[in-house]
């Protein structure tokens, strides 16, 4: 009996010793390349950088190329659209990458201008909220907190919640360059919920709600409002008409590298716009 | 032979003890190593007194947020410790045994629970319900005590319950002997005699309230301003880390850094307390 008991405490002191000495190693297990008919061997390394809204999708799809081209190692950046158009333009990174399109002096630069996605952003209020139709004035004006009552845009009397998206957050950072500008700040009574999914859900639990959303996420729960007229539908976004939009690009110079090409390519592939889909972007193809 | 193995085991359990130790210090001097410069940079006031937070501007007033926390804690404790002490007090005292058979499996299901259930089903429920009934946007205060209140419940009636079924036989024997009634025995003998248990009960419930985080985030509407009533939304410490961390880069994640710093030394005091109070009362 005694036996076992020490038996047993000593198996239990051998896991618990295993466990210590594991825990620290749990993370980093390379996927296994898929065996993918393409093997041709490409290797070397690539450097994209720019727009930090472009920066989450260009991961997605770097870690998805590396997958299947082993020897190859996408870098990613962030610094901002301006700085990606320098980047791309002096060669410090083979790819360049912007979330607006190239302004008249950026223009003469002989930049390629390679879009790859659609980024578009739906201002929704609930289904029960008789405002459907919005100016981008009238927008901004709500998400300042220069408005705060329904009955200035044609609705009801009652206050308007805004939702707010964190600080940090890609969508929140679009809303504010495309619909605030410059200058301008979100109202500080905004309430804040850090995904979609919640603001989603709070303007469909409240009448008086009006958010926020990229537009591949928009479903039958909130009602988006077509903003100076135009219904914010991928159609429009990608014909140009829906304002509350925005083009990535990836921006090269001169002749590419295979590596980089081969990297377009995919980008431009059905596999690399179903990433784009999967991001809750507007593939372009 | 029997000595190799007691060494080896002796030696083992010392490892994992040292194991323990050493990941409470690594992990505090991180926090202190990656958001103590930026305190010091802006000042310490700057982050316990300022209320403007605007991260990207460099304004990293948590004021908004230490408020929020602890008025979001003090609604949990007050509606929550008159219900779970009574809650430990009929269940130590007056159920019958086949009725503390229902109600004592039921409070550890609530324990079980994982918060997002909690904090989901204050976003469709309770806060549609709040602004139904008392009007404003239902993201307040109040949702965020009731919530927390529910969460811990298990953990301060557990730890009542144990330390009033502590108190000695005899106390209450004597009572009734005395000719006081049951409810005179229990206010005036065995609640008293239970009060560190009790309070130490109270102290970690509040621990678990001011940490909690995701049931939080998703009924208090997370609006970093100092708030006038009840039903004004709020954001708690721990939220305004979870909330930011995704995208903070540069002094915005120092800052949330240092709002660790911030918890960490509140939950200090907090446990500083624990330790405290049944000294104190035990004499």
């Amino acid at each position: 009996m005694f036996k076992n008991t020490k038996k047993l405490m000593l198996v239990f002191a051998i896991i618990l010793a295993a466990a210590v000495a594991f825990a620290g190693c749990g993370a980093k297990k390379e996927e296994a390349p898929k065996a993918d008919g393409e093997k041709k061997g490409l290797s070397g390394s690539i450097t994209i950088a720019g727009s930090t809204s472009v920066q989450p999708l260009s991961e997605e799809l770097a870690k998805a190329f590396m997958a299947k081209n082993p020897g190859v190692t996408v870098n990613v950046q962030g610094g901002g659209s301006s700085a990606g158009v320098k980047a791309a333009n002096e060669g410090a990174a083979q790819i360049g990458a912007s979330s607006r399109d190239l302004k008249e002096e950026e223009k003469g630069l002989g930049l390629t201008e390679t879009k790859i996605a659609l980024d578009g952003i739906a201002v929704v209020v609930n289904p029960k909220n008789q405002v459907s139709e919005l100016t981008m004035e009238q927008i901004k004006g709500i998400f300042s907190g220069k408005i705060t009552n329904w009955k200035e845009v044609g609705g009801k009397d009652a206050p308007i919640s805004v939702v707010n998206r964190e600080e940090g957050s890609g969508t929140r950072g679009a809303f504010e360059e495309l619909i605030l500008g410059k200058g301008t700040k979100f109202t500080d009574k905004a309430l804040t919920q850090p995904s979609t999914g919640a603001v989603r859900t709070t303007v469909a639990g409240d009448e008086n709600a009006i958010g926020y959303i990229s537009l591949g996420t928009l479903n039958e729960e909130v009602k988006g409002v077509k903003v100076d007229g135009v219904e914010p539908t991928i159609d429009n976004v990608k014909n140009g008409s829906f304002k509350i939009s925005r083009p990535f690009l990836y921006l090269t110079k001169g002749e590419m590298n295979e590596v980089t090409k081969a990297y377009i390519d995919f980008v431009m592939s059905e596999e690399g716009q179903k990433i784009v889909k999967e991001a809750h972007f507007i593939p372009v193809k | 032979m029997r000595k190799i193995h007691e060494t080896i085991i002796e030696k083992l359990l010392l490892f994992s003890a040292v194991v323990a130790v050493l990941v409470v210090a690594l992990i505090t001097y991180f926090i202190f190593a990656d958001g103590f410069p930026v305190m010091q940079k802006y000042g310490i006031a700057h982050f316990i007194t300022g209320s403007d937070w605007h991260p990207l501007d460099k304004q990293f007033g948590l004021l908004p947020m230490i408020a929020g926390s602890f008025l979001v804690t003090l609604g949990a404790l007050i509606i929550g410790v008159p219900l779970s002490v009574g809650c430990a007090i009929f269940l130590a005292e007056i159920a019958p045994k086949q009725v503390t058979r229902i109600i004592r499996p039921a409070i550890e299901l609530l324990a079980g629970i994982p918060s997002v259930v909690y904090g989901f089903y204050g976003l469709v429920i309770l806060v549609p319900l709040i602004r139904e009934l008392f009007g404003g946007r239902g993201f307040s205060i109040l949702g965020g005590s009731v919530v927390l209140a529910i969460m811990i419940l298990p953990t301060v009636v557990n730890i009542s319950e144990d330390a009033i079924r502590a108190v000695p036989k005899e106390y209450k024997e004597g009572s009734l002997a005395l000719g006081a009634t049951h409810w005179q025995t229990i206010k005036k003998v065995i609640v008293p005699s239970a009060r560190s248990g009790i309070l130490t009960a109270i102290v970690l419930g509040m621990g678990r309230a001011i940490g909690e985080t995701m049931a939080v985030i998703m009924v208090v509407g997370n609006v970093a301003t100092l708030p006038e009533s009840i039903l004004d939304p709020i954001r708690t410490l721990t939220g305004n880390i979870a909330i930011e961390m995704g995208y903070a880069a540069g002094e915005h994640a120092q800052a949330l850094f240092a709002t660790g710093i911030v918890l960490f030394v509140i939950i200090m005091i907090l446990n500083f307390m624990v330790t405290l109070v049944p000294k104190r009362i035990g004499e």
